[in-house]
């Protein structure tokens, strides 16, 4: 980043904050954990004008999955001849009574693995356990979910299945906006998602709710880049789609990615964690993979029962909305640590209390 | 977790091949690439290349990861741009 750089857009965001009408806040979402974990980092929100919000919204994968999965993947991974594979800050969040670590300490068959690709090589490996893959992720994974099922289809690979939680992030943006419990004035739309689904992606949300969604970068300049342009369109009274991450993300996104998406998945509601189901937010596998879905083949009880409070009080659920900040949850750095968490937003890198507690 | 990091392609066969990340040999999906080639940039996420990317785009990237690595290090903001902790 250039200090020049930096200076330019420090006073842009003064001048476009100073010209919005009225003197309230004015308060933008990024749904990015990655954009989370790069404001905390480089103190982006120090720079910004005392009006000028910047809120953490259901970004981070991993924070989004309900409690009643992480229960169903630890009942999977007890039974005999399935070992349940998965990313490592999966493991590490805690189910109703434990969490896939601890079930692993406890002879339980959990392997961590980097990619889908990992998890079909140990499937390959042990023809006679059945590898279960929890897919999560939004659109940034999903198609890589899905070329390995093409393939693990070509193969004949059938001791491989997967748990799909995939998630598309433009619904529970949606939700959030519908919803109206926390104020948002326009969104910092996620980088590496957009370079997927494209930025023409969030024009029906930009036009039916009037807010200005602008696709940004991950440096200090890309983001700061992204606020501009988010409080340039409020103070005009505009409400647009602005991608100023034109190097990654196209206004059609990646085609190929979304073809191979649409081949294997089928859009259908799905359940977030703090913002419960909500419609067309899922991606489940289409009947021509039925033979490597593990709802139908392995059984299970689907979706889980997130019914009942969260215990422990945690509060993840209001971070998720961005309707808590992680410092204002009782267990913030007390109950609830990185060594120690309670909840996904501390377990995750992603998670936005882990940024806030580390950062 | 969505966060892609680039790398270069070193080899290439049917949809898959390998790719160098900052010094590191990493086997890869490249079926969601179609017009990638070797010596192409691309971002790697989760084990597949979701786009190529110029060198420069690359290397901006690069250094910002470099930048979160040494804060990370630390564990702490920048100095030059501090945040009070709550």
């Amino acid at each position: 980043m250039t200090a020049q750089g930096i200076e330019n857009l420090k006073r842009d965001i003064t001048e476009a904050a100073a010209a919005i009408p009225g003197e309230g806040p004015i308060a933008l979402m990024e749904v990015c954990g990655t954009h989370t974990v790069a404001i905390r980092r480089t103190g982006l929100r120090s720079l910004l004008p005392e009006r000028v919000r910047l809120i953490s919204g259901p970004g981070c994968p991993v924070c989004v999955t309900p409690r009643g999965v992480i229960d169903t993947l630890i009942a999977l991974a007890g039974r005999d001849g399935v070992t349940v594979a998965t990313f490592g800050d999966m493991v590490r969040v805690p189910g109703s009574r434990s969490s896939l670590e601890e079930e692993k300490a406890c002879g339980a068959n959990v392997a961590v693995v980097y990619s889908v690709l990992e998890a079909m090589d140990l499937a390959r490996r042990t023809p006679d356990e059945t590898v279960c893959f929890a897919a999560i992720g939004f659109e940034t994974t999903a198609p890589g979910t899905a070329v390995a099922l093409e393939t693990a289809r070509n193969e004949g690979l059938k001791n491989f299945q997967v748990l799909s939680t995939h998630k598309w992030i433009i619904p529970a943006m949606d939700a959030l906006l519908a919803g109206g419990e926390v104020r948002i004035d326009g969104f910092l739309c996620p980088g590496h998602v957009s370079v997927v689904i494209g930025s023409r992606a969030y024009e029906p949300l930009a036009r039916r709710y009037r807010r200005p969604c602008v696709v940004a970068g991950f440096t200090a300049e890309q983001v700061l880049a992204g606020v501009a342009a988010i409080l340039r369109q409020l103070a005009a009274g505009e409400a647009r789609v602005e991608n100023v991450y034109k190097q990654a993300v196209r206004p059609e996104g990646n085609p190929e990615a979304l073809r191979r998406i649409a081949g294997v998945f089928e859009t259908a509601e799905a359940v977030w964690r703090g913002l419960g189901p909500i419609p067309a937010s899922g991606m489940t596998l289409r009947r021509a993979y039925g033979e490597f879905d593990a709802v139908s083949r392995l059984d299970l009880d689907w979706p889980p029962d997130e019914t009942g409070a969260d215990e422990h009080g945690c509060r993840c659920g209001d971070v998720i909305r961005g309707a808590l900040e992680p410092h204002e949850c009782p267990l913030f750095g007390k109950a609830c640590t990185p060594a120690h968490p309670v909840g996904p937003c501390m377990v995750s890198r992603e998670g936005s209390c882990q940024a806030e507690y580390k950062y | 977790m969505c966060l892609a990091v680039p790398g270069r392609i070193v080899e290439m066969e049917a949809g898959a091949g390998v790719v160098d990340v900052r010094g590191n040999r990493i086997r890869a999906g490249l079926a969601l690439v179609p017009d990638a080639g070797v010596g192409d940039w691309v971002l790697l996420h989760a084990g597949f290349a979701i786009t190529k990317i110029t060198p420069d785009d690359a290397a901006e990237t690069n250094a910002l990861l470099d930048e979160m690595d040494r804060l990370a290090g630390v564990g702490g903001p920048a100095p030059s741009a501090p945040e009070s902790n709550p």
